[in-house]
This record gives C-alpha cells, sequence and structure tokens, in this order.
C-alpha cells in the first residue's frame, strides 16, 4: 500500500475524451493493496475502459462483496455509485439494484474467495438470471487477507508459499459461467492490459450477463514457484484465442485482415467489436464447442483467455421479466397509483 | 535504443533541470530541501560552495534554472528558486566558522586578478585556501565590481554585497583598490605566476543620433549613470524621463529614475514586449512601479532647444519575419511618435574594452576585437593569462561569472602545477537509497498542489520614497516552507533495475504523469509515438531498461516525472529504487590534478 495520494498533477498533454475528461477523472483513491497487487492493473484497465468509452462516472453503480478484490472499487470511478456488500452476497445487492433502476452500468467486482466459496450460490443465480452487468471475478487462487490459504479456484496439485500440495479439485469459473448462461464470458490476464481493456469494454457494451475470469496474481502470497497463477506461470500457460479491438462508433471500418481472421461484431448501441482470430478455427459462438476448448486446454496445463463465449441475441433480466422501461426512482404518483378505474380494469382481467 | 547508461553523470545530471541549466550547478534541490527543514545555514553552504555569491545572487540572478524547471512544465509556474536562496541567506545566522580559511602555508604562488568583480573573487576564493597569494586590481576604493556599481540599492542592499565579499578578501586577498591598470605588459612584468583578467563589459552603447552632442547634459548612458547612482554622485533626476532600451539595465535605470524624482518615466524599446531581453519578472517590476513599456519605437532624434533637451522622435515600426524567421523592423508609415523628456538614459547594450591590453605582447585578439579565450580552460593565447566573466565572451550575469571562475581557477592551479590545463575534473557523484521504511523516505514525496508563492514587496510609496530602501521583503520563513514544498526533488531518481522486475505494471499504473511504459523496443522516434503521454519534449532524455522477461523494455520519458517515488512504493520487488543524486561539480584543488604526476609545487 501506498501512504500518499497520489499527487493531483498530471502529464499537461494527456487526451481528454468526447466528455472532456482525462483518464485521471476515472480513478479512485489510492490503493490500499500491496504492492504489485494484480487487481491494481483490473482496476487500471477499468479507469482506461471507462475513459474509452466516455461513460460519465455517476451514470455506473460498482458493486462487491468482501476481500482484497472486493476492496478494489474503491480505487478506481471515484464518482461512482457503488457500496461493498455482505461477504458473497454481492449478486443478490447487484441484482436488486439492477431491477430498482435498469439506466445504470453495473460493475459486480468479486474475487475467488467472495464468488466460488462463500457466494458460490450467489454467483450461480446472478448468471442464470441474465442480470445486464459486467461480473468481474478478480482470480488469484489464495485467501490473500487470510495470510494465503487455498481457494476454491486454487488448481489442484498446484503448491502454496509454504510448499502445501492443493489436493482439492478447482472450480473452474469460466466453465460454470459458461453452463449457467452467461451470454458474454471472457477471461484475460491481469498482467495484459493490451487484452483485458477491450474485453472490458465490450463487456460493458453488452446487454445481458457477462462475465469475465481475470487471473491476478497475489504477490505477496501467490507468486511463487509451484504456483498455478503467478505472472511467469500464466505467461508461459497463456493460450490466447483472439485478440478483441474495439472500435469508436465514428470510425469507417476498413479491414485489412484475412478473411475469415477476423469478425465483426455489431453491438446494440451500433458500436462494433472486431475480433482477430489467434486460434483459427475457433468460434466464439458456439458454447459447447467453447466448453470443450476449455477443459481440453485446461487438461493440457493450458490456460485459455480471451473472448471465450458471446451470445448475439442475448436478452436480459428485465425483458425476461417484462418490467416498466423506467428507473423505479422516475415513476411519480401517476404512474404508481394510476386510480381506481385502473384497479377496476386490473381486476376485470383476473376474473 | 540501446540501454540507458546511467553510470554517465550527464545521465541523471541532465534530469535535475535546474542544477543543469545553473552554470556553476548548483545543487538546488538539496539546499531547497534544507531550507523546507529549516535548516538555513546548511543551505547556504551548499550554495557558498557552488555559487560564492548566495545572498547576492538570491536577489540578482538572472536564474537559467528557473525557466529550465520541470514544474514549470507540470503546472505553470517553476519553483522560486532564486528567492529560497535568499532565504538562506537571510535566515542562515553566523556561518563564518565554517568557511574555509586562508593557507597557514604558503605554496609560493602569486596570482593577479584584474577587476574585483565576480570572477575575480572567484578566483580568490578557490584558491586562497590552497596557499596561493591573490593580489586583486580594481579601480575603485572597494572590491564588487559591477555588483557594487551597476545594481541598485534597492535590490541588493550594500550590507549583504559588503558581508559576501567580504568572507573572500578576509581569506587573505591583497586588495590594490583605486589602482586603475592600464597596462597588462606591466602587470605581466611583476613576479605573477598568473594573470586573471575579470573586468568585466565596463562601456555602455551610445546612440549617435541627432541632438546627441547637443542635448548632451541630460543624456546619460545607463550603467554609467547607475554607478554613479550607487556611489552617491547622482541623487536627482527630471520629472520626465525616457529610458531607451529593453534589458535588465533598461530596467534598472527605470526604477531607479522612479526613486530620484521621475513622476514620468518611459521605457522606450524597438522591439516587441516579448522579444525584450530583460528577464519577465524585471519588466514585471518595473509596471509595477508604474512605469510604461512602449515597443516598437525606434529612436530618430533627441529634440533640444539651444542645447536643452525637451524630448525626443521616435519612428514607428512592425516587426516582419522573412522565410528564415530572421527579423526586421518596418516603418509604418504612421507619423512620428513625440515624447516629452527632461532627461534620457540610454541603456541599448554594453560593450567589452580591453585598451589597456596591449596588442604587441602575443595576446591575441579575435575579428570582434575579443581576446582569444579557450570555452573550457578559460585560457588566453597566453599560457598563464586567464579570462572570466563578462571580459571572457562578453556581457553575461553574474552566475555565469562565478563559473567562469571556478573554472579559471581549476586551470591556474593545474599551470601552476605544470599540468595541462584541457584535462578537466570529472564531477563527483554520490548515489543514496532514500528509502527508510516500507513506505517511508527520507525525503519529502507528497507533492504540493500549491501555486508559487509572490514575493512580498514594501508598499509603493515607501519603496520610491527612498532609493537605499529594498524593495522585496524577501519570503518569511513560513512561505519559504511552501514555497520550497513545491520542489519535485528532481534529483531524487527513479533507478531502476531491470533484473528485480517482474513486470506487473504496477508502476506503470499508479505514475501521476504517465512517465513508465513497458513496450517493444524501437528506436526514439518511432519509441516516442508509443508511449502512454505525449512524448514531445526531445531536450528530456527516454530511460530505456535492457530486455526484460517478456522481451520487452522499461522506457520512462523523464520529461514529466514528478519523482514522487509512487513507482518504487508500488514496486513489489524493489526493481525501483528512489535514489539521491548528488553531484558537485570539482573546485580547484589536489583533487583536480593528476593523481599519477608528482606535484611540481610539493
Amino acid at each position: 500500500m501506498t501512504y500518499i495520494a497520489k499527487p493531483k498533477l498530471a502529464h499537461p498533454g494527456i487526451p481528454t475524451n468526447e466528455l472532456g475528461y482525462t483518464r485521471r477523472y476515472y480513478e479512485g483513491a489510492v490503493s490500499t493493496l500491496c504492492a504489485g497487487c494484480g487487481h491494481d492493473s483490473i482496476s487500471a484497465g477499468i479507469v482506461q475502459a471507462f475513459f474509452e468509452l466516455n461513460i460519465e462516472p455517476h451514470r455506473v453503480a460498482k458493486l462487491s462483496g468482501i476481500g482484497c478484490s472486493s476492496k478494489t472499487p474503491t480505487y478506481f470511478l471515484g464518482s461512482s455509485h457503488g457500496l461493498n456488500s455482505v461477504h458473497g452476497r454481492m449478486p443478490s445487492v447487484l441484482t436488486g439494484a439492477n431491477l430498482a433502476n435498469r439506466e445504470l452500468i453495473y460493475l459486480g467486482v468479486s474475487g475467488d474467495g467472495d464468488s466460488a466459496s462463500i457466494g458460490l450460490g450467489q454467483f450461480a443465480h446472478c448468471l442464470r438470471r441474465g442480470v445486464n452487468m459486467v461480473y468481474i471475478v478478480e482470480n488469484n487462487g489464495v485467501y490473500g487477507l487470510t495470510k494465503g490459504q487455498f481457494s476454491a479456484t486454487a488448481d489442484k496439485g498446484s503448491k502454496s508459499k509454504r510448499g502445501i500440495t492443493n489436493a482439492d479439485s478447482n472450480i473452474d469459473m469460466v466453465g460454470l459461467a459458461l453452463q449457467l448462461g452467461a451470454t458474454f464470458v471472457a477471461r484475460s490476464f491481469s498482467g495484459d492490459k493490451a487484452q483485458l481493456v477491450p474485453l472490458l469494454k465490450a463487456a460493458v457494451e453488452h446487454k445481458g450477463a457477462a462475465f469475465i475470469d481475470v487471473i491476478s496474481p497475489c504477490v505477496a502470497f501467490n507468486n511463487h514457484a509451484g504456483s498455478t497463477k503467478s505472472y511467469d506461470y500464466v505467461r508461459e500457460h497463456n493460450e490466447v484465442l483472439n485478440q478483441l479491438d474495439f472500435m469508436p462508433r465514428r470510425e469507417p471500418i476498413t479491414a485489412d485482415y484475412e478473411a475469415g481472421e477476423v469478425e465483426e461484431i455489431r453491438q446494440h448501441d451500433g458500436q462494433v467489436l472486431r475480433l482477430r482470430k489467434v486460434s483459427k478455427d475457433y468460434d466464439p459462438h458456439d458454447r459447447i464447442a467453447a466448453m470443450n476448448i476449455l477443459q481440453a486446454r485446461a487438461a493440457e496445463g493450458e490456460i485459455v483467455t480471451g473472448l471465450i463465449y458471446f451470445d448475439r441475441e442475448a436478452e436480459d433480466l428485465h425483458s425476461n421479466l417484462n418490467t416498466v422501461e423506467f428507473p423505479l426512482n422516475t415513476l411519480g404518483e401517476e404512474e404508481l397509483c394510476p386510480g381506481s378505474a385502473a384497479l377496476d380494469l386490473f381486476n376485470a382481467d383476473l376474473q | 535504443m540501446d540501454r540507458t547508461d546511467i553510470g554517465n553523470p550527464d545521465y541523471f545530471h541532465k534530469v535535475v533541470d535546474c542544477q543543469w541549466a545553473c552554470p556553476a550547478h548548483t545543487p538546488v534541490p538539496e539546499y531547497i530541501r534544507l531550507v523546507a527543514a529549516g535548516r538555513y545555514g546548511d543551505a547556504y553552504m551548499i550554495n557558498w560552495y557552488s555559487n560564492v555569491f548566495p545572498g547576492i545572487l538570491g536577489r540578482t540572478c538572472d536564474r537559467p534554472c528557473e525557466p529550465a524547471c520541470r514544474r514549470g512544465r507540470v503546472e505553470d509556474e517553476p519553483v522560486a528558486i532564486c528567492r529560497l536562496k535568499r532565504v538562506a541567506a537571510d535566515f542562515k545566522g553566523d556561518i563564518r566558522k565554517r568557511l574555509p580559511t586562508g593557507a597557514k602555508k604558503k605554496n609560493g604562488k602569486r596570482i593577479a586578478c584584474i577587476g574585483a568583480g565576480p570572477a575575480s573573487l572567484t578566483v580568490a576564493c578557490d584558491l586562497l585556501p590552497l596557499g596561493y597569494e591573490v593580489v586583486i586590481y580594481d579601480g575603485e576604493d572597494r572590491a564588487g565590481g559591477m555588483i557594487r556599481s551597476q545594481i541598485p540599492k534597492f535590490r541588493l542592499p550594500e550590507r549583504v554585497i559588503d558581508e559576501e565579499v567580504g568572507y573572500i578578501l578576509e581569506l587573505g586577498v591583497e586588495f590594490r583598490g583605486n589602482t586603475w591598470v592600464e597596462s597588462l605588459k606591466d602587470i605581466l612584468a611583476e613576479d605573477y605566476d598568473a594573470v586573471f583578467v575579470g573586468t568585466g563589459a565596463p562601456r555602455g552603447r551610445d546612440l549617435n543620433i541627432p541632438g546627441r552632442e547637443e542635448a548632451s547634459r541630460n543624456i546619460h548612458i545607463g550603467i554609467d549613470w547607475l554607478s554613479s547612482v550607487s556611489f552617491g554622485h547622482i541623487e536627482k533626476i527630471g520629472k520626465r524621463v525616457i529610458v531607451l532600451g529593453g534589458g535588465n539595465t533598461a530596467m534598472d535605470c527605470c526604477r531607479s529614475s522612479r526613486r530620484l524624482g521621475g513622476k514620468d518615466v518611459k521605457v522606450v524599446v524597438r522591439s516587441g514586449f516579448d522579444e525584450m531581453k530583460a528577464s519577465p519578472w524585471e519588466k514585471e517590476d518595473a509596471m509595477h512601479e508604474d512605469i510604461p513599456i512602449l515597443n516598437f519605437l525606434v529612436p530618430k532624434e533627441f529634440n533640444h532647444v539651444k542645447g536643452k533637451l525637451k524630448g525626443m522622435t521616435f519612428e514607428k515600426v512592425e516587426a516582419k519575419y522573412d522565410d528564415t524567421g530572421r527579423r526586421s523592423l518596418i516603418p509604418t508609415g504612421e507619423p512620428d511618435e513625440y515624447i516629452e523628456a527632461d532627461d534620457v538614459l540610454v541603456a541599448v547594450g554594453q560593450e567589452n574594452s580591453f585598451p589597456w591590453i596591449e596588442r604587441d605582447i602575443g595576446l591575441e585578439f579575435n575579428e570582434w576585437d575579443m581576446p582569444v579565450v579557450d570555452k573550457v580552460s578559460y585560457q588566453s593565447t597566453i599560457q598563464n593569462v586567464f579570462f572570466g566573466g563578462d571580459a571572457a565572451f562578453g556581457p553575461e550575469n553574474i552566475i555565469w561569472a562565478v563559473a567562469h571562475g571556478h573554472d579559471a581557477a581549476i586551470s591556474i592551479d593545474k599551470y601552476c602545477h605544470g599540468e595541462d590545463v584541457s584535462v578537466r575534473p570529472p564531477p563527483r557523484v554520490d548515489f543514496s537509497s532514500q528509502k527508510m521504511g516500507i513506505h517511508e523516505w527520507s525525503y519529502d514525496n507528497d507533492i504540493s498542489n500549491d501555486l508559487r508563492y509572490k514575493v512580498p514587496l514594501k508598499d509603493l510609496r515607501n519603496a520610491l520614497a527612498n532609493i537605499k530602501v529594498e524593495v522585496e521583503l524577501g519570503y518569511d520563513q513560513n512561505l519559504a516552507v511552501a514555497e520550497a514544498e513545491r520542489c519535485l526533488n528532481c534529483d531524487i531518481q527513479t533507478v531502476f533495475d531491470h533484473n528485480l522486475c517482474i513486470e506487473c505494471d504496477a508502476c506503470e499504473d499508479i505514475c501521476p504523469t504517465d512517465c513508465i511504459n513497458f513496450t517493444a523496443n524501437g528506436d526514439e522516434a518511432d519509441l516516442r509515438t508509443r508511449l502512454h503521454a505525449p512524448s514531445e519534449n526531445l531536450d528530456q532524455d527516454l530511460y530505456v531498461s535492457p530486455d526484460l522477461k517478456t522481451l520487452r523494455v522499461m522506457v520512462k520519458d523523464e520529461d514529466m516525472c514528478l519523482h514522487c517515488g509512487l513507482c518504487a512504493e508500488r514496486c513489489p520487488t524493489g526493481a525501483w529504487d528512489m535514489q539521491k543524486f548528488l553531484l558537485d561539480v570539482e573546485h580547484a584543488g589536489p583533487k583536480c590534478r593528476d593523481p599519477k604526476r608528482p606535484s611540481k609545487a610539493a
């Protein structure tokens, strides 16, 4: 952690976005995590993504549970809404908030302890329901706040800092998300912002349940030989499926790639994602193929990263429930209390 | 790019912009920290060692350091480096015990210095403790040269000059005042081992336009007039005064006029306001004293009636630039401007003048009638005659004279020991880690957001009432601390060890000014286009590491680095360290001499 606040002085030449803000405007308080924590890189990635998306910070709600990862919303988007909820209960709080105000952008920030252990049930149901959000798991395979025990995502056979071998099977969050019906599933690495930032931006633009598993080395307790979530191990075993480029709305699309190498994906709001395939025969719209490749590569000890699955026809909780189009706080007395004539009509409908 | 060689003292020296820009290479951040800590005496001594006249320079320096200051690039204005130097001088207490003393044992060498200005005094200051006998000649009865004669007392009180010139005289200078040297040949005929010429640029340029001779009673050459004012020979001037010229001398002239009875004082300049040679702050000070500066007016005639000056006529011009960017002043064709005046002060430049140097003694002069002087050793074409200050390369400022003096002293010392004066000593460089604990540094890395503090002034009415009253009150101790906190501590260097880096990006993420990048290597022009923040200041270096594990390199653009140390605080492996880089320029003495060569003097 750091004792001084990050100086307000910035490079006078840094760019501003369409709203006139610099990237610095999207920062939060200075991090109190350990120096070198992967989570801080993810925070920097989130800052960069929201800056580039020209999103006003007050249109964002960031929600988290408990843990190192759940502390991080303090360190980015300082002018956004947000709260730390109960351990593992972020998904329910987020679902409720989303139902009440569908116009905000929801960022669920969680870790492997918060989502794969105490909050596994919440995690599952939130994805099942297709809540429109970005669910980020900052995954380091270790309980850092309690000094380095294996978490539920630690690979079987990997070693703790004290030399103990993990005998338990691991939970693969990406596999679970695919199975549970998330409509945007990706994995990335905190040490590769070139990959992470476009994925974050695409996930924010996705209407539906977007899940990103970000492997984020714990420098204090899980960055040693024998760990499968260290900087070195992830760099050596990272199998990149594809690279996402995020095209701003106004830029004309000029593809200079070979046919079949690039896929352009038009978002619901007109933005375009350009997916450069690294693994040529991989189709990110095929959920079953995605599950297969995940298992097959995992068996070889490789970590698959990139945009793993993407549902072009995704729907979210609100359309499934046919809820009112507007945030509840905008409804006035007229809408909430439409009068006895409306009540009579409603009752007649039930007879 | 190749990896940066941080072993080269110049690399980190350049990062300390102020010190690099200072001709005497004063370790600025070091003394500013000491001022902030209230250790004024220590701050003063650091200055004294580098620039000999902290109290004088703290009031009068031309401040090459301030335009260079990194703070001025990160926000609007640089740190008030110069006035913090004055603070060190104002509050230092008694430092006499810390000054060197004249050598008890003489080395038998005798040096003559011609002129008792800052250059000669610096030579004396460096050579006396080594055992030299130093004789200084000057036409005035007191030492100080232009410091005493040309700088108005409301900017630089006499007591400050007496004190700091006194420190040097007390080292055992043999001062021969009221002695105008008429002949270098005669001096050389005396028993001196070396001669140092520090006679300045004593001649003010004149303006030969119609009416000059007839009205000469009320037309004065700026620097001569200033010295007459300084020595009390002139105590009055007319109500309406025109000052011609746009340099710092013109500013001193107009402000002095305001204090000697000038009510309607105008500065008239040929060029535009921005092209004026005067320092921006001196122009500001003049305007603050209700002195208008009129630009683009070329003097045409002194108007007089039977030799009594009535005013001046000026032609109106505008600046035109040709394809090569060369400026010429073209008449606009508008009617001439007439300005009434009782007195005119001509401050349109000054020149060197060496009528006392015989041209047949082997001392070569160049096409501009300036002595041929080596830029490094300050040696003339007579081996034992050295030049420094304005006498060497034309009019500059005190701080240059001091730098020349230090360098010439090294040459004289080497010459007197039979050594090659072109072999120069390397600077002394010292690195020390500032790490005290996990998040503790032995410097204050929390950067102040304050804007530059104004130096309090005496109220205008009282300031103008007496030419001897110092107009600037100087920072008090609280203001000094606040201003000192604005310093970015550029001498606390970010030192990167690529062997320890695990490429976690923590430094890249935390850097408030986006200096740090991890990227594929390339040539400099290419790299500069690929960094997080615009990298357009080509005067500032890129710090490039060797290849890292991922075959990328760390590239840091030094331009905007705040030296806040957050990269090092966020680094989990200590790959970044904040190390104080202390560079001291070596001064004359045994360390400058060749260690392998037995000393002839010994």
